[in-house]
């Protein structure tokens, strides 16, 4: 059962946080009614004042941090100069492409590699989850019940499903290789082959992402009015030609997005590398975990703040390149 | 939807019906295929439950039955009375509700502002939030932890619970907003016009008529809380008593090979309620976040 030290120990930390964070809110709201409202007189004074708290909390929680990691990149913090580090301007911006961001690892390498894995991520999960969706979206018997199944992956706590299945890639005792060896194939050494933990990492991933896919792109198949398809029918189109020119153009508003969030989480994907490989290969690691690892098991932090600096460069500019050539944000901020 | 549920009613002549031209031969394979990749889908989950079935004996066993030989409740019954594992699960809930409340309040204001008023700033505003999307998590935790030692908040729940609610708020937003354009503004007016304030208004009709999205984006609160690991890693530090799930379970699978079935067990136990959960509000989590999409 639970000490009871435990249940009022938490209790009382949290009690307290919400406790400050109501006093916060109530000071930040009255000053603001005081000023915004009866002193300016401001026209805009209400939905600021509506957004404060959201603004406050951004702004201490990623804005500020964000400018301290900023001026942090451009000094030598570590844990030997933790207390006075010294400004050394774009060393450490040039070291990430000239030195290596782990023991071994050149950022290059590390950045293909990073680019590899999401490639093959996100084309297995669009494709699997597009292959389900098009079974699905018929009328037939037992719908619901495949789709509820198909979907635990997505909704077992991703901690546990990561944990479960580095257990189940285990040389001796994890069912991959049982299986394999009733097969008649030699076993795998997933957990310390370079290749075969990449592997391991991309089956694992692939498993855990496609229920999503499925789901939102059968909910795009749901909304393609029948028309298009009769019409399609009365020119001689057959089921394939059917996919190209009338499901996947349709499609488009759903599949462009989902597509640029799926490259963005697959190559910011933290668990399923970091558990799988449980920071012991380097050859496993994508630019993430090799962020935590240069920041937290090298204690380069000055050094880990350039890089993350880099990651985010290239993350933006992959965003705003995708959202200017699919139009993307159009009407999004009216 | 509702049209090829009343389409299926109407022909449910053979179990295997499916499309008008689809032969017999064709809706085998189609049920085949889909029988396969059930399979697949549910196979992990299930050798967990076997797992945790195992007596302590034959943990190790290269048997593949799904009811192991001698099957015993013994790893449930060590995980909830000899060790901290209710503990977890109670440092957990306490943090992940207090987030998902805070978030939901932060979230539901500060959308209202952005679907009812113009003010300047307002484009920026949007675009920002989308920014915050890409950011990594692992970006966030350098200076995150770094400033939480400066300012003592390691080794407790303040900077946590804080932190959780901050970083679901952007998407947050987004999803209300959505939600909240969908809702004409004629009824909060006729509100008005009978002697309500806007706060009121407000208060009265929006809220109570968003309540699908607000569910939605407190169900996302919860679940960015519940299941994470790295910010609790960084900021309870080597705290034993105030460690949660993803921490303790984590521990238990660092001796991965003595104690596989009190891990698989507490997973089962973990995993049961959100996933019933889940399952249980998917098809309004779908629409939720498809809604401000399709309205373009």
């Amino acid at each position: 059962m639970i000490p009871n030290e435990v249940l009022v120990k938490s209790l009382t930390e949290v009690g307290t946080t919400v406790l400050y964070v109501l006093i916060g809110t109530a000071i930040l709201e009255a000053v603001l009614y005081l000023v915004l409202m009866r002193w300016l007189k401001y026209r805009y004074a209400l939905p600021f004042m509506l957004l404060a708290p959201a603004i406050v909390g951004l702004a201490t929680l990623t804005i500020y941090p964000l400018l301290w990691e900023l001026r942090l990149s451009f000094t030598n913090m570590s844990l030997r100069a933790f207390k006075d580090p010294q400004f050394i301007g774009l060393t450490n911006y040039v070291r990430v492409f000239t030195e290596p961001v782990l023991k071994q690892t050149y950022f290059f390498p590390l950045l293909g590699r990073t680019v590899l894995w999401t490639l093959i991520n996100v084309m297995f999960h669009v494709i699997g989850g597009m292959v389900l969706a098009l079974l699905l979206n018929r009328p037939m018997r037992g719908k619901g019940i495949y789709r509820m199944f198909l979907i635990i992956p997505w909704a077992v706590p991703q901690v546990i499903a990561v944990l479960a299945w580095r257990g189940e890639f285990h040389y001796e005792f994890g069912f991959i290789n049982i299986i394999l060896r009733q097969l008649g194939m030699t076993p795998v050494q997933w957990l310390s082959d370079p290749t075969a933990n990449f592997l391991a990492m991309c089956i694992t991933n692939i498993w855990l992402g496609i229920p999503f896919m499925m789901v939102i792109l059968l909910g795009g198949l749901q909304s393609i009015a029948g028309d298009y398809y009769e019409a399609a029918e009365i020119d001689g189109a057959n089921g394939w030609q059917k996919f190209w020119m009338v499901t996947v153009p349709l499609m488009r508003p759903v599949t462009t997005p989902v597509i640029i969030l799926g490259t963005v989480w697959t190559f910011n994907n933290f668990n399923i590398p970091f558990f799988i490989n449980q920071n012991e290969l380097e050859s496993s690691d994508i630019l993430v975990t090799g962020l935590f690892r240069a920041a937290f098991q090298y204690n380069r932090y000055g050094f880990s703040a350039a890089f993350a600096f880099v990651i985010f460069g290239i993350l933006l500019a992959y965003s705003i390149f995708y959202l200017k050539t699919t139009g993307g944000l159009k009407g999004a901020t009216e | 939807m509702t049209q090829a549920t009343a389409v299926s009613k109407k022909r449910k002549r053979s179990f295997f019906y499916s499309g008008r031209e689809d032969s017999p031969f064709k809706r085998l394979m189609i049920h085949a295929a889909l029988w396969f990749a059930c399979l697949i889908a549910i196979y992990p989950i299930l050798r967990i439950i076997s797992v945790s079935l195992r007596p302590g004996n034959t943990l190790l066993s290269t048997d593949l039955a799904l009811i192991p030989d001698g099957a015993t409740l013994e790893s449930y019954r060590i995980m909830l009375f000899d060790k901290p594992f209710l503990s977890w699960l109670w440092n957990s809930l306490m943090i992940t509700v207090a987030t998902a409340v805070i978030g939901v309040i932060l979230a539901a204001t500060s959308a209202y502002a952005f679907s009812r008023h113009k003010f300047p700033g307002r484009a920026v505003g949007l675009v920002f939030l989308l920014t915050t999307q890409i950011i990594p998590a692992a970006m966030m935790i350098v200076p995150i932890y770094i400033l939480a030692i400066q300012l003592e908040l390691v080794g407790t729940y303040r900077g946590l619970v804080i932190a959780y609610a901050v970083t679901a708020v952007p998407f947050s937003i987004w999803i209300l907003k959505g939600y909240y354009d969908t809702i004409p503004i004629d009824l909060e007016e006729a509100a008005r016009i009978d002697g309500c304030s806007e706060l009121e208004a407000f208060w009265r009709i929006l809220l109570p008529l968003s309540t699908p999205a607000l569910a939605i984006v407190f169900l996302f609160n919860f679940t960015t809380a519940w299941n994470d690991y790295l910010l609790a890693r960084v900021m309870l530090g080597s705290q034993e008593n105030l460690l949660t799930w993803p921490l303790g379970l984590q521990r238990l699978q660092g001796q991965f090979l003595t104690q596989w079935g009190q891990f698989s067990a507490s997973s089962v136990m973990v995993a049961i309620p959100v996933m019933l959960l889940f399952l249980y509000t998917s098809k309004w989590l779908i629409s939720g976040l498809t809604l401000g999409s399709v309205k373009g």
